[in-house]
């Protein structure tokens, strides 16, 4: 009596929220996948023709779409890399008893409330500079010479920079996740003659999977469509070293204003991200149940 | 004794590391007391220079700060409200009335945010400007509510599966309705794991700096626009700029570091155990 | 101190509760002199009673997209906007624009300098109002060349520019014998390098517009631009624009910088500048084959043909854009500070051309850029350091990024321009102008 009442008084609470999420991704998929088998250009008016698939192919053939590829590949996994490997570390650090921990940690909260672009903006100009940033100023009291960010590591100076604003949030959720480790269980290891890296590797790391299973994924959803960073730093360059597919969809389509190709473009996008998806949730998802 | 050894050593490191990740953060704000000369000056000086305030009349006398300030709590508070109301009851469902289907239309949902927006630039702007939503707040409350329901949806989602089930069984056994048992039983125990989505939720919808700066013009602004006009105008603007970025980050930063805790219990995840 | 603050932060809150007859949004660039119009725009809203205005500010790229945007599909959020000489003839000529014949009677159409307002007109119709204008032209330390016994030339050679830039480098003293654009974007290092490659004799399209980065002038142009600037320029010049470039030379580390003609008031100002008193302004160098690499360009004012407002529009353009503005500038600001490039009247004027040391080379290097002729052999577009084609910003920008990847040493001048020949042909196939 009540289960069947409340089966279906659970569908219709959750009708609102899959009606207007069925409808934020249906509708712009729609269109998507009508503009992209046209040749529609905004500052060209005319017949919008249909062309099958003539931008998809043009999207794909070009020459910078596998480094384009590789580079969202690289960007993900670096960011993941540093963010997880960092906040585990930071995690495990920020749990000893330390003075003043709730100070520390807000400090290391901090990037993560600063926007995108300011921060990308605040290392370009104040920090990678090889003229006037604090880095070149180091090197130079140091006797080196300055290293040109954005023109030698592209690539590596925008993972740096989303790294730094994407660290708190990982170390957040891994010292939670921590703090809530037996610690009966690590007494019982360490009587069991077990050193630090044992004790870490086989206690504290399975216990971190689901906590870091999530950071894994919230993280890759964002980090798939890095733009801003990349358009106020390196614009993508030099060459294509930085440009991700995202930035790709945006210097080969929009900025010529060609509709019909940034659509083809999004949709091969969205079929990229549903795939590192599936293998994402192949691989860790169980991590998720229980 | 090993103790208080250790205690200081690691509390030295911790110190120093939190240090380096404030960093820039601290230089943006001491550069935006400086003079545009002084902030390009190849000897920079952490405390030792001319402070003045005169970047932060030359910001508010340029732009209208706070038409962009309101809007972006309009935008940022409105949308979460809005996502957290459509979103309890969707997570209930999903975390107490479990089917097979369950987590695969929690995926589906993670889904939605993978088209990305420069695709759909265009075919949204359309609408838009069919619909009369352009330049105003609410057409921008909208998009933020959606692009973020995905996340609200699933935060509640693993927060509310740690609750226990009997609490709202002995609820409904005595007596409660659907209404009262949320809002009775279930929000008081999931209080901090709403406020953290919420607060999260803020934070993201006030950070956003792809539509809010597609769809806007002179109206309805909010303060990631007002950064845009500062980023790279014809002369020196180091300092400007720093003052505008101060402007734009310290609300947030406030609201987030007096809602530490929150946050913290919030975004575990459920990971808590 | 603080009470000028409180006073600004008053005047701020009641800015956002401000409710009028007529209303204009305008959208311009966070240019200094946009800034200065908009900080004397009370003149105008006080001359016009029934007309307030709405601003919306923002950095060059973004708000071509969002204006762009706005205007191809009608978006109609806004009444006046900030374009330049590349979009209005494509613009002009699709009838995005609304014709501008109401400027009033003491404008004086036929005193704005003809160069810029040819660039401005589509079939005898004026479809911008030219806010201000610009060429190019080489800024130089008159000490350094004194202390390495060199004399500037009024036009000098590229092959001058290349001995000047070895005698006056200084690397230990942090001296850079030449600051150039190197940044990647079609109105950063691709404007630079396409007015230089017009001076060099090369194109970017045939008639039958085919792209030319497989001919010699290119790459003599950019194996130029990448030897000179290798080895005489600042390091990371490859990310360098226009502001950077700008800091550098107000902070003594160029010998000369070859930019925007706007540039001369910044470099000049002692308030700015450390270098003020020792600037020299030379025109935009040549290689003697008859076109100089100085480029042409004018922010301007135009109005949507969506705008239901045109009428008071036009009166707000004609203010921004008229002798009186000049002279309202001059009187708050100084004669230096005038929007340049605009109006013969301008450089008549005694008190501005004594109070503006570039005014004269200004004035030659504008008069001497020729859109509608750009290159030494014909074309079949007009811009001289772009294309007036919708394609060519993206082209610009990618051929941009390759240029500067040869600047960084990342690839090879060849390598670059054969990645340039590739994906302009791949663009302008796609787009249908060659087979």
């Amino acid at each position: 009596m009540s289960s069947l009442h409340s089966r279906s008084l659970a569908r219709v609470a959750l009708l609102p929220a899959v009606s207007l999420l069925l409808i934020w991704m249906l509708v712009p998929l729609c269109m998507t996948l009508y503009y992209s088998v046209l040749d529609f250009n905004l500052l060209i008016p005319g017949e919008n023709d249909y062309i099958g698939w003539l931008n998809y192919e043009f999207f794909l053939t070009d020459p910078a779409f596998t480094e384009s590829f590789f580079n969202t590949i690289l960007l993900v996994g670096g960011v993941l890399l540093i963010t997880i490997g960092g906040g585990i570390g930071l995690a495990i650090l920020l749990d000893q008893a330390i003075w003043g921990q709730n100070y520390v940690r807000l400090l290391v909260l901090a990037p993560f409330f600063v926007m995108p672009t300011v921060s990308a903006l605040v290392w370009k100009n104040m920090f990678m500079n090889p003229v006037n940033g604090l880095f070149a100023h180091l090197a130079i009291f140091f006797g080196a010479e300055p290293v040109d960010f954005f023109s030698q590591f592209p690539l590596l100076s925008v993972i740096v920079i989303v790294s730094w604003q994407w660290l708190p949030f990982a170390t957040l959720i891994l010292l939670t996740a921590i703090q809530s480790l037996d610690r009966e269980q690590l007494e019982a290891a360490e009587l069991d003659s077990a050193g630090p890296w044992s004790k870490f590797v086989y206690l504290v790391v399975p216990h971190l999977s689901r906590a870091i299973t999530a950071v894994v994924l919230i993280e890759t959803i964002f980090l798939l469509s890095i733009f801003a960073e990349i358009l106020v730093t390196t614009s993508g360059g030099p060459g294509y070293a930085s440009t991700n597919i995202t930035y790709l969809i945006y210097t080969q389509s929009l900025l010529q204003f060609d509709v019909g190709m940034a659509s083809a473009g999004g949709i091969v996008a969205v079929i990229i991200a549903n795939l590192v998806a599936i293998v994402l949730m192949r691989l860790i998802g169980k991590n998720l149940e229980g | 004794m090993q103790k208080t050894q250790s205690k200081i050593i690691y509390s030295v490191l911790a110190w120093s590391i939190a240090f380096l990740i404030f960093f820039p953060i601290l230089w943006t704000v001491l550069t935006s007391f400086k003079t545009e000369a002084e902030a390009i000056s190849s000897s920079p000086s952490l405390f030792m220079f001319d402070w003045t305030l005169v970047n932060y009349e030359d910001v508010l006398s340029r732009s209208p700060y706070f038409l962009h300030f309101t809007n972006s709590i309009i935008i940022a508070v409105g949308s979460s409200l809005i996502g957290l109301l459509i979103a309890i009851p969707a997570a209930w469902s999903m975390a107490f009335a479990q089917t097979d289907k369950t987590k695969h239309l929690l995926m589906w949902m993670l889904s939605t945010k993978m088209l990305p927006p420069v695709g759909v630039l265009i075919p949204i702007y359309l609408i838009f400007r069919d619909f009369g939503l352009l330049d105003t707040r609410l057409g921008l409350v909208i998009v933020m509510t959606l692009i973020n329901l995905p996340i609200i949806v699933w935060m509640l989602f693993t927060y509310f599966k740690e609750i226990p089930k009997d609490i709202l069984e002995s609820a409904r056994v005595d007596g409660a309705s659907l209404g009262q048992e949320i809002v009775y039983v279930l929000m008081p125990i999931a209080l901090p794991g709403i406020a953290s989505t919420l607060l999260l939720n803020i934070i993201l919808a006030w950070n956003e700096a792809f539509w809010t700066l597609i769809l806007t013009a002179a109206d309805s602004a909010p303060l990631t626009a007002f950064i845009a006009s500062y980023s790279s105008p014809e002369g020196l603007f180091y300092a400007k700029l720093s003052a505008a970025s101060a402007m734009a980050i310290a609300p947030i930063l406030v609201m987030g570091w007096f809602s530490q805790k929150q946050l913290v219990r919030g975004l575990s995840f459920g990971a808590v155990k | 101190m603080l009470k000028k603050l409180s006073m600004l932060v008053m005047g701020a809150m009641t800015m956002t509760a401000t409710v009028s007859a007529q209303e204009l949004t305008i959208a311009t660039v966070n240019n200094g002199d946009m800034i200065t119009m908009k900080s004397l725009s009370s003149d105008f809203e006080a001359k016009h009673p029934g007309i307030s205005l709405k601003w919306v500010t923002l950095e060059e790229n973004i708000l071509r997209q969002r204006v762009t945007t706005d205007v191809a599909t009608k978006g109609g959020q806004y009444d006046i906007m900030t374009i330049g000489t590349y979009e209005v003839p494509i613009w002009g000529k699709q009838g995005w624009l609304t014709h501008l014949d109401d400027l009033g009677e003491t404008y004086d159409t036929d005193d704005l300098l003809p160069g810029i307002k040819a660039g401005l007109t589509v079939d005898e119709k004026l479809y911008a109002a030219p806010f201000y204008g610009e060429s190019s032209m080489v800024m130089y330390r008159k000490d350094l060349f004194e202390k390495a016994g060199l004399t500037m030339p009024k036009e000098p050679t590229w092959s001058f520019i290349a001995k000047a830039a070895a005698a006056t480098t200084d690397k230990d003293a942090g001296v850079y014998g030449i600051c150039l654009r190197g940044k990647a974007g079609w109105g950063e290092n691709i404007a630079l390098l396409t007015a230089m490659s017009n001076s060099f004799g090369a194109r970017w399209f045939d008639e039958n517009w085919q792209p030319q980065f497989d001919s010699k002038p290119w790459a003599d142009t950019l194996n130029y631009y990448v030897d000179l600037l290798g080895n005489y320029g600042p390091p990371g010049a490859s990310a360098n624009g226009f502001n950077e470039n700008l800091s550098l030379f107000q902070t003594g580390k160029c010998g000369m910088w070859i930019d925007a003609t706007v540039a001369g008031a910044f470099v000049t100002n002692a308030n700015d500048s450390e270098v003020a008193d020792q600037v020299g302004f030379a025109m935009a160098p040549d290689n003697g084959l008859g076109k100089r690499g100085n480029w042409l360009w004018a922010w301007s004012l135009a109005i949507p043909s969506s705008s239901k407002k045109s009428e008071e529009a036009q009166k707000f353009i004609s203010w921004a854009t008229s002798k009186e503005y000049s002279e309202l500038v001059a009187k708050n600001k100084g004669w230096a500070s005038v929007p340049p490039g605009t109006r013969t009247s301008l450089y008549e004027n005694e008190a501005y051309m004594s109070a503006a040391p570039f005014a004269q080379v200004t004035l030659d290097s504008i008069n001497a850029a020729d859109p509608s002729n750009p290159t030494v052999q014909p074309v079949p577009y007009v811009g001289v350091q772009f294309v007036a084609i919708p394609e060519f910003q993206g082209i610009g920008t990618a051929v941009g990024q390759q240029f500067s990847a040869a600047l960084a040493g990342n690839m090879t001048p060849e390598a670059a321009l054969k990645n340039a020949q590739r994906l302009t042909q791949r663009t302008m196939k796609k787009a249908r102008y060659i087979k």
